[in-house]
């Protein structure tokens, strides 16, 4: 059994974090695929639009909100196929859905869950809030992990600015109940005030002038459709946050070996660290492979022939040293080397040999 | 069909504020930092803007003037040089700024391009490079102004995005820069955002800068060559055919001028890196 292996064997949930171009999803697949085989019930949940994770798993018809099962390639003779039961469940968070989903649930009435839909307001905040396509992937993850069809979540973070958005997304959605603006809001429904006179108030005015008088309508109206509902928001956002601390949750770091993404990734484990969390396994995607020494003296006839190994071999080193730069951050965190490939993954069977080279390739940091 | 080359000067002086835009990982802010210096080195007075609070990109710019522009800045600035600064002392002091922009998404967007703007009517240069924001954002980002011209019926907003809308749509005030690697997925989604954007924001696109093309003469390998330096040979070979098949497939499937910058042997670039690319773009 590998490091690799070890790393996420017993894990509930699997978080893979990192910054855009690094195979995230592609890893986020062959480790579920690799969970599947040691006979897990697995779900992959991607938030790319770009539907890489359909791409990478040959489904031309994209994934959809609802999980699709996905037929196991056969055992390769590694023994971790053998395992019975595993399954392999794959699907594509839509954040508008899961947000509808999540104001009907706590809606008082089905009157004010359709005021709310229809506000303006809302559609803009659930299509657009900066941190709401991260807070409803947490979400997502709540309700997967809650789902009996499923023993591990294996979540593709959303392709942010920042990956730490996803860590910071429960807190998202409170800290806008939190706002005084949304205090302020908020005040007028109790003292029974006209959206006129609410609008009215210096604060607002000041950013009606701004937007314009309608946007301000919408968000007053919007705020008061909410009323009663904070209490089960904040809920879910407290059971969000204790999910990702739970001893069974476990955070993959994926770069590649380049100084930005290792800096972001770098960042990303700090920030796990002052939140008492672990990296649980680190995957470098995209290295130079090590094609080794050759038995024979150099020789002139092959002399383009020894100028591409050393060109290679001197990649591979400056791409080593600049993963040995993870170092503390990263502890005693097994890493993960996975070659750059001919080709990109396109179906289980690519899929598959991904998912060998990760799990053959993991050896000790540093 | 070889893949259409141009001259690097053409472009750059073809349009007055470039948007650098492309997938994480693609090396955006590396195109960015090489069309700056290229530019700069014939002469042009150019304006490097980050957006993504990336400030390694003044790093490899060298003395071209570099800024780094954020959402509340660029707004409190608009209120300010628009008869605002009460409304603009009240808005930071209570950090509203963040609530605004949840009231009309893109309102930190169009202050942003509001400011590009600016300094793009202003005459101060000839050049301005933007490494515009990363993965998916590029299309929101620029979408912003059409979106909030539908949501802001009236004020000061509005005629902020009506103005940048117009600078949009001008080739010869503004054009957008995409760029890829040339591999599978990249390129796909390079398609995809070029279509996106010539439809929904009609949006002149510039040349495609492929980065990191790898390209060389064949190695050749003999049945009695050493299995080490064949497998680096092959291993070669094959990147090589990959991106000159990406290339090709970019070329038919996308009717746009390409720029290639070859690939760089090191894991992180360095400023002395930026200046050769740029020195073999002229």
């Amino acid at each position: 059994m590998s490091d690799l292996t070890e790393a996420v064997a017993d894990a509930t949930v699997v978080v893979c974090c990192g910054s855009g171009g690094v195979g995230k999803t592609t890893t986020a697949a062959a480790l579920g695929l690799e969970l599947a085989f040691q006979g897990r019930r697995v779900v992959v949940v991607t938030i790319d639009p770009a539907r890489r994770l359909a791409d990478a798993l040959g489904l031309p018809d994209g994934l959809g909100n609802e999980p699709t099962r996905l037929p196991l390639p056969g055992p390769t003779g590694n023994g971790a196929a053998d395992a019975e039961g595993g399954e392999l469940w794959a699907t594509m968070l839509d954040t508008a859905a899961t947000f509808d989903g999540i104001v009907r649930a706590n809606a008082d009435t089905p009157e004010q869950a359709e005021r709310i839909l229809a506000n303006r307001f809302y559609r803009n905040i659930a299509g657009a809030l900066s941190g709401t396509q991260e807070y409803m992937a947490a979400e997502r993850l709540l309700a997967l992990h809650a789902d009996p069809r499923f023993d591990v979540v294996v979540v593709d973070t959303p392709p942010s600015r920042h990956a730490l958005d996803f860590l910071d997304a429960p807190g998202t959605l409170t800290r806008f109940l939190d706002h005084p603006l949304f205090r302020l809001l908020m005040l007028p429904t109790r003292r029974g005030l006209k959206v006129l006179n609410i609008a009215a108030q210096p604060v607002l005015r000041t950013i009606g002038k701004v937007v314009g008088g309608e946007v301000l309508a919408d968000a007053i109206a919007f705020f008061q459709a909410f009323e009663g509902m904070e209490t089960g928001f904040r809920q879910r956002a407290d059971d969000v946050l204790a999910l990702l601390q739970a001893p069974g949750t476990r955070f993959v770091l994926v770069a590649s070996p380049r100084r930005d993404t290792v800096d972001e990734a770098t960042f990303f484990a700090e920030r796990l660290h002052e939140s008492s969390l672990g990296v649980a396994a680190l995957v470098v995607n995209r290295c130079t492979p090590d094609f080794g020494t050759p038995a024979v003296a150099r020789a002139r006839a092959e002399a383009d022939l020894w100028a591409n190994l050393d060109e290679l071999a001197a990649m591979a080193a400056a791409e080593r040293r600049q993963i040995a730069e993870f170092g503390p951050q990263v502890g005693d965190a097994p890493v993960a080397w996975v070659p750059l490939l001919p080709a990109d993954v396109h179906d289980m069977t690519g899929l598959h040999q991904i998912c060998a080279l990760l799990f053959d390739a993991t050896r000790a940091a540093g | 069909m070889p893949p259409k080359r141009l001259e690097s000067g053409g472009f750059l002086s073809a349009t007055r504020l470039i948007v650098v835009a492309g997938k994480g990982g693609v090396g955006k802010t590396t195109v960015t930092a090489v069309l700056a210096r290229a530019a700069a080195a014939t002469g042009m007075r150019v304006l490097v803007v980050e957006l993504d609070g990336k400030p390694h990109l003044g790093t490899l710019v060298g003395d071209t003037p570099f800024l780094a522009l954020s959402a509340p800045d660029a707004l409190a600035d608009y209120l300010q040089t628009h008869g605002l600064a009460r409304v603009a002392k009240r808005l930071s002091s209570s950090g509203i700024i963040d609530v605004v922009a949840t009231a009309a998404p893109g309102i930190d967007d169009i202050v942003v391009l509001g400011k590009l703007k600016q300094l793009e009517l202003s005459g101060q240069y000839d050049l301005i490079l933007v490494d515009g924001p990363a993965a998916g954002h590029a299309i929101t980002f620029l979408l912003s102004a059409r979106s909030l011209l539908d949501t802001v019926r009236a004020g000061p907003i509005r005629t902020q995005a009506t103005e940048v809308l117009e600078m949009l749509g001008d080739p010869a005030r503004c054009q957008v820069v995409l760029v890829t690697l040339p591999e599978t997925t990249p390129v796909n989604e390079l398609i995809d955002t070029a279509f996106t954007l010539e439809d929904r924001v009609g949006v002149q696109l510039g040349p495609v800068v492929v980065n990191g093309v790898d390209s060389g003469p064949l190695l050749a390998v003999t049945d009695r060559t050493d299995p080490a330096l064949a497998a680096a040979a092959n291993f070669r070979n094959s990147r090589r055919a990959l991106h000159a098949a990406e290339i090709e497939r970019l070329t038919e499937l996308l009717a746009l001028p390409q720029v290639h910058l070859p690939q760089v042997a090191a894991a992180g670039l360095e400023a002395h890196h930026i200046d050769t690319l740029a020195a073999g773009l002229r």
